[in-house]
């Protein structure tokens, strides 16, 4: 079943509709509700490679549904650690739990004050609300 | 298409209703999905869905030489189809590429309606006036009807319709709606086509949703007709590709003169340098319209079947490449996945 719109609020936000659970030097990647549910029930995550390095406001990898393929963007530069499996194998798992089972990659940062530059949640939901 | 001047069908404030999103097709504002293409599709396959395809063209061509007209701008045999009947056709140009694919119902004797893709509607309109010979009206009707596909093994039970062969007509009745009741379809399931007045549709629409079919959208139509490999006009054949290189031969009757006929006679007497072929992913990924394959070749749909669960798709290759179990390789924005070519359909009942 899909999720239910929300948004936690222990999330950094990118206006790319990613998300990011920043945890020392590490992050967890993921896109929000807002872009699971424009792109429909995705059926296939393209991670990027363990050990690639990734930037912010690149892309690091694809989200693809039935009729539309989109870019994860990068909302923190770092290294890649760690890839989703799930999400690789069951990619509806994203469209079931963004936040949870469902995350995308796991970073290590590079540039820790980069999370600055990101949205707290209620700059996001005012950025949804703009879609 | 500009996109200030969508037109809209007669259901599209009951497709808001629904939850659809909307999105530009062709000139109209449709449905892509209601709930999900997944399990739209998948309604389809198991029990009942309901299409809106009102924005397809009905044209009418009526007249004492209707008949003689139609054979000589249609590949298909028309001689073959008596009142009540139908068939799936191709209206092609003098190098027999396809105009456009059409399904055409027989009334009676000088009495034909034929069905074409709403994107070609003033093409195959145009191309036909222009060919209409003394004794043969063609007249444009696509704004007076409404037409819904009602699709899926269960369709017929539960619109409450008698079984009828594929590719017949009757009028009828249904619900107190007067309706004429086509057997046939895009998505490889028994099903109907119900073509009413323009102002009957809306309530058509809600009698048939109340006898549980499925509202699906244009998401699952593509997905649904992409695994039974029925071709997509503009996609997997268009003006520049002919019916001998698209595996369209059956739908030719090259015994009969037609537009294009010597094109497809050549064609295929030498062979086609290429065909459409049917594929599978063998890696995770999904193939997109446009996408190279390798050694030649390109894809013209792409899609995820709901059914396989892995990417699928049709393109035209080396004729060489073209035989089944051969190995393709897709160029997916960069990266080369793994496919391999399969028997068309792709998706047959009772093997997933």
């Amino acid at each position: 079943m899909p999720a239910t719109e929300s948004y936690p609020d222990d999330l950094r936000y990118h206006a790319e509709h990613d998300w990011a659970r920043i945890e020392g030097d590490e992050a967890t990647l993921g896109i929000t509700w807002f872009a699971q549910d424009a792109l429909g029930e995705l059926v296939h995550f393209e991670p990027p490679e363990i050990g690639s390095a990734v930037e912010q406001g690149a892309p690091c990898g694809e989200v693809e549904s039935v009729k539309a393929v989109s870019d994860v963007v990068a909302p923190l530069s770092g290294e890649v650690l760690e890839v989703n499996q799930k999400a690789v194998d069951e990619p509806e798992t994203v469209n079931e739990d963004p936040y949870g089972e469902g995350w995308l990659i796991r970073i290590r940062l590079s540039d820790p004050a980069q999370a600055d530059a990101l949205m707290d949640v209620a700059a996001y939901k005012a950025h949804v609300a703009e879609q | 298409m500009e996109a200030t001047s969508l037109q809209r069908t007669p259901l599209f404030a009951r497709h808001v209703a629904a939850g659809a999103r909307m999105v530009p097709f062709a000139g109209w504002e449709m449905p892509v999905q209601y709930q999900g293409v997944i399990p739209e599709h998948r309604a389809v396959r198991a029990d009942c869905g309901v299409f809106d395809v009102s924005h397809m063209g009905e044209l009418h061509v009526d007249g004492p030489t209707a008949e003689a007209f139609l054979q000589e701008v249609l590949s298909n045999d028309l001689g073959k189809v008596g009142d009540g009947g139908a068939q799936y056709t191709l209206l092609t140009n003098e190098r027999g590429g396809i105009v456009d694919d059409l399904i055409v119902y027989r009334f009676a004797h000088g009495q034909f309606m034929v069905v074409v893709n709403a994107s070609n509607r003033e093409a195959a309109y145009a191309w036909l006036k222009e060919r209409e010979p003394r004794g043969s009206e063609v007249r444009d009707a696509s704004d007076e009807y409404g037409l819904l596909a009602v699709q899926g093994p269960r369709s017929l039970e539960r619109l409450g319709l008698d079984e009828q062969p594929a590719f017949t007509h009757a009028m009828g009745e249904l619900d107190g709606i007067e309706v004429m009741v086509a057997r046939t379809g895009y998505t490889g399931e028994k099903g109907v086509e119900l073509c009413c007045a323009e102002d009957a549709v809306a309530a058509l629409w809600d009698a048939v949703v109340a006898r549980g079919a499925v509202p699906c959208g244009l998401g699952a139509r593509d997905t649904l007709r992409l695994e039974v490999c029925y071709p997509l006009h503009g996609n997997d054949i268009t003006p520049e590709t002919d019916a001998v290189s698209a595996g369209l031969g059956w739908a030719c009757a090259l015994d009969k003169e037609f537009t294009g006929v010597e094109a497809l006679r050549r064609m295929k007497e030498e062979g086609p340098a290429r065909r459409l072929v049917a594929f599978v992913m063998d890696e995770k990924a999904v193939p997109r319209q446009g996408m190279p394959i390798e050694g030649g070749g390109e894809v013209t749909s792409g899609s995820h079947s709901p059914m396989l669960d892995q990417g699928i798709g049709m393109g035209y290759v080396p004729t060489a490449s073209a035989t089944p179990d051969t190995e393709l390789v897709v160029d997916v924005r960069g990266k080369p996945k793994r496919a391999h070519v399969v028997k068309k359909p792709i998706y047959r009942k009772g093997e997933s």
